[in-house]
């Protein structure tokens, strides 16, 4: 049984237009797949539908996560499940520190995985998790005391985003364009921590339009998603094979989406 | 004062007047008003001779005075059917069993202790916290720190009280300050002296006996020279009233250089009028600040005013207002700088959901002669979907030209993409609301002592559990 399974996936906004056309996908414990694509394919869509994003309706096709479907469970279940997004664009929430939510977080999962039973994690216990993983990822310590993503430079954003999988521990991890924003140095911590948790405990989806980030995790599997469809599929050298070609070959005459 | 004074020996001298055998028959004035209940109540309290004067001048006025016609609906209040006084006594109020389900319930869930429970509901005397309360007063005795009921206040302080009682808020202020005034029983009487600084908050809860949270108390504190006091009042635990009007007044004088707090949370049950007059005047270089929750009522009229009468005082309102189902909240702040370079900020912080409806009314007022006022009014509402309502009307009157006067307000809904946001972190819905309301309101909570702050975001958790799904 694969850890992400995603059967023949057709997802369609609430006006009923179809953003993603039936795709496929196998995921396993341990690997990296890259899904890359232009700008406008969809892959964001594709990324907020899997977490279960009101705004998209699943017109067609099945997602399973540990054999388990996912499409009648809410957002706050499906990540009970294990499954984890780092958005594109994550919100700000005034008022609530990044220590603060962190801890609820991982409380709201620990109550989830006790059977409904509230089990907070000791103090102690949260504090040593929540220094590891900063000095691990380099997030300054000032950040943990301001509010959540209030105020954040786009890189202090996917720094908490990554800090927030690092002590999640998701089963499978979706990054929706988490190298945009983010200088050389930022990149090199934030994929680095990202490789050292893909292993027997987690998978990743790593959604890019460049194949930088892939330089730092290493991906095993790469598909080109263009048109609402994966167009290609490959190893490591069909991104490096996008780098230097771009994504002309895979586009429609009359590029329509794209920007 | 001389000595503590502990709330069994309050209740003991009480008892001399007779109207208590052991069997617990309660004395009360009977229901409605009359100038005759007005001598009784002044009677029962053993009171000089000018305090009846001015409860009887305050109730010919209250009789003449119209009801406000605006803000909430106040028709529906049948004061002939009210208790304007019942003396207090251990067995004061409801039985246990007559309380409301849901009341007693919610004192579960936030984990209040049996004792304290039972004070809340008023079948109770008092909650033991003797050996704070002891130590309290020790430390206050020796600083000369006088905190009072205001009954005792008035007995053993009268000078003081003569002094100031009905300056700040007049009982022709408004028709619910002369009905306080006619009818007042308890509340709290505090004087600071010149420099001290008491620094540990004086709360309610230390003074804990029947009296304190009655319909009509009467709050008089006085900071002088160079002092400070952070006073602290109510809790955030449902108080379960069976009478319907609340209407306190409030009078705080701050003088030169002296500086004062009061912290005000309150959770009345859901048929209670919560009509309360609270003003505070600042001296010279003076700072009175007010930090006000609302949570319960029916509907609640309050507008903490600062009165800024000295150069270079300072006053800020914090106040926050929670309106659920059935519930109208109309709160604000009142500032009037009527003194050269006097400064203030107002911060008002309102939610509403399932139908309820909060509103922020406020007043600067830049007195002529007041150069260099400065003032800043901030308020923000959170509108929990769309039976809710939300409503600001700001009034600024300006008699100086150099006045520096800021005006900010918002409006805002729970959005759709911070909840997806939370919840994809495995929070509920219900969580992931009240991580978001309990963000907008931290402003205030951080100001909060902090065993109020974390019964406040509990509070807050329990209300938005009804409210989703």
């Amino acid at each position: 049984m694969a850890l992400l399974e995603i059967k023949d996936l057709r997802i369609a906004l609430n006006d009923g237009s179809e953003i993603v056309k039936g795709i496929d996908l196998k995921v396993e414990s341990g690997e990296v797949h890259a899904i890359m694509g232009p700008n406008g394919s969809g892959k964001s869509t594709l990324a907020q539908a899997l977490m279960g994003h009101p705004a998209y309706r699943i017109s067609s096709g099945d997602v399973l996560l540990d054999g388990t479907s996912l499409l009648a469970l809410g957002p706050d279940e499906r990540a009970q499940k294990g499954l984890f997004l780092a958005f594109q664009y994550p919100y700000a929430i005034p008022g609530v520190t990044v220590t603060s939510f962190l801890r609820s977080a991982m409380n709201a999962l620990r109550k989830a995985r006790a059977g409904g039973e509230d089990d907070p994690i000791p103090i102690p216990e949260f504090r040593k998790q929540l220094a590891a993983a900063t000095e691990r990822l380099k997030v300054p310590r000032e950040l943990l005391g301001r509010y959540l993503n209030d105020g954040f430079s786009g890189g202090e954003k996917k720094r908490i985003e990554i800090l927030q999988l690092a002590l999640l521990h998701p089963r499978l991890a979706v990054l929706d364009e988490t190298d945009s924003g983010l200088d050389i140095d930022a990149l090199k911590t934030i994929a680095g921590g990202v490789s050292d948790l893909v292993g027997p405990e987690m998978g990743a989806v790593v959604i890019t339009h460049y194949q930088r980030i892939l330089n730092y995790i290493r991906p095993d599997y790469v598909h080109v998603f263009a048109g609402g469809r994966f167009v290609a599929e490959g190893g490591p050298e069909l991104a490096e094979q996008l780098e230097s070609e771009g994504y002309d070959a895979y586009l429609p005459e009359a590029p329509s989406g794209a920007s | 004062m001389s000595e503590p004074e502990s709330d069994v020996s309050q209740i003991g001298r009480d008892y001399k007047y007779g109207f208590h055998t052991t069997d617990e028959p309660k004395f009360s004035t009977g229901r409605g008003l009359t100038r005759e209940v007005v001598e009784t109540i002044s009677a029962q309290k053993s009171e000089p001779a000018w305090m009846l004067e001015r409860r009887l001048e305050a109730y010919e006025h209250f009789l003449t005075r119209p009801i406000p016609d605006w803000g909430g609906d106040l028709s529906t209040i049948d004061f002939d059917s009210i208790f304007y006084y019942v003396k207090p006594t251990e067995s004061e109020a409801a039985s246990w069993e007559e309380l409301p389900p849901d009341i007693k319930n919610t004192w579960d869930r936030l984990g209040i202790p049996e004792a304290e429970k039972k004070y809340l509901a008023g079948v109770g005397a008092q909650y033991e916290s003797e050996v704070v309360y002891h130590k309290l007063q020790e430390e206050l005795v020796r600083q000369g720190v006088v905190f009072l009921g205001m009954d005792v206040g008035l007995r053993d302080h009268e000078e003081i009280v003569r002094e100031h009682f009905g300056k700040i808020v007049p009982f022709r202020d408004n028709k619910f300050s002369a009905l306080n005034t006619a009818v007042w029983s308890g509340g709290s009487f505090i004087y600071v002296p010149p420099g001290v600084k008491v620094e540990m908050p004086l709360q309610a809860y230390f003074r804990i006996n029947a009296e304190n949270m009655g319909q009509f108390e009467r709050t008089l504190i006085v900071v002088d020279e160079g002092a400070f006091v952070h006073y602290v009042e109510g809790c955030t635990a449902p108080i379960y009233s069976s009478d319907s009007l609340h209407a306190a007044v409030v009078e705080i004088i701050v003088k030169p250089g002296g500086r004062c707090r009061y912290t005000t949370i309150q959770n009345w049950s859901t048929n209670v009028y919560n009509l309360v007059t609270k003003r505070a005047v600042a001296q010279e270089n003076a700072t009175i600040e007010w930090v006000d929750g609302n949570l319960g009522s029916k509907l609640t009229m309050k507008y903490p005013a600062i009165w800024l009468t000295g150069e270079g005082a300072h006053g800020e309102v914090l106040s926050i207002a929670f309106a659920g189902p059935g519930q109208h909240q109309d709160t604000g702040a009142k500032a009037v700088h009527a003194a050269p370079n006097t400064t203030s900020v107002i911060t008002a912080k309102s939610i509403s959901r399932g139908g309820g409806r909060a509103g922020y009314r406020g007043l600067v007022n830049v007195a002529s002669g007041a150069r260099g006022a400065k003032s800043k009014v901030v308020c923000d509402a959170l509108i929990l979907d769309e039976e809710s309502r939300s409503d600001t009307y700001p009034t600024i009157r300006v008699h100086e030209a150099d006045a520096n006067i800021e005006h900010e307000a918002t409006v805002s809904k729970i959005g759709e993409e911070q909840l997806f946001y939370l919840m994809s972190r495995g929070l509920t819905e219900s969580e992931a609301s009240s991580m978001i309301v309990s963000g907008f309101v931290e402003p205030i909570t951080k100001e909060l002592p902090l065993e109020y702050a974390v019964e406040m975001n509990r509070l807050i958790q329990l209300q938005m559990e009804g409210s989703v799904g």
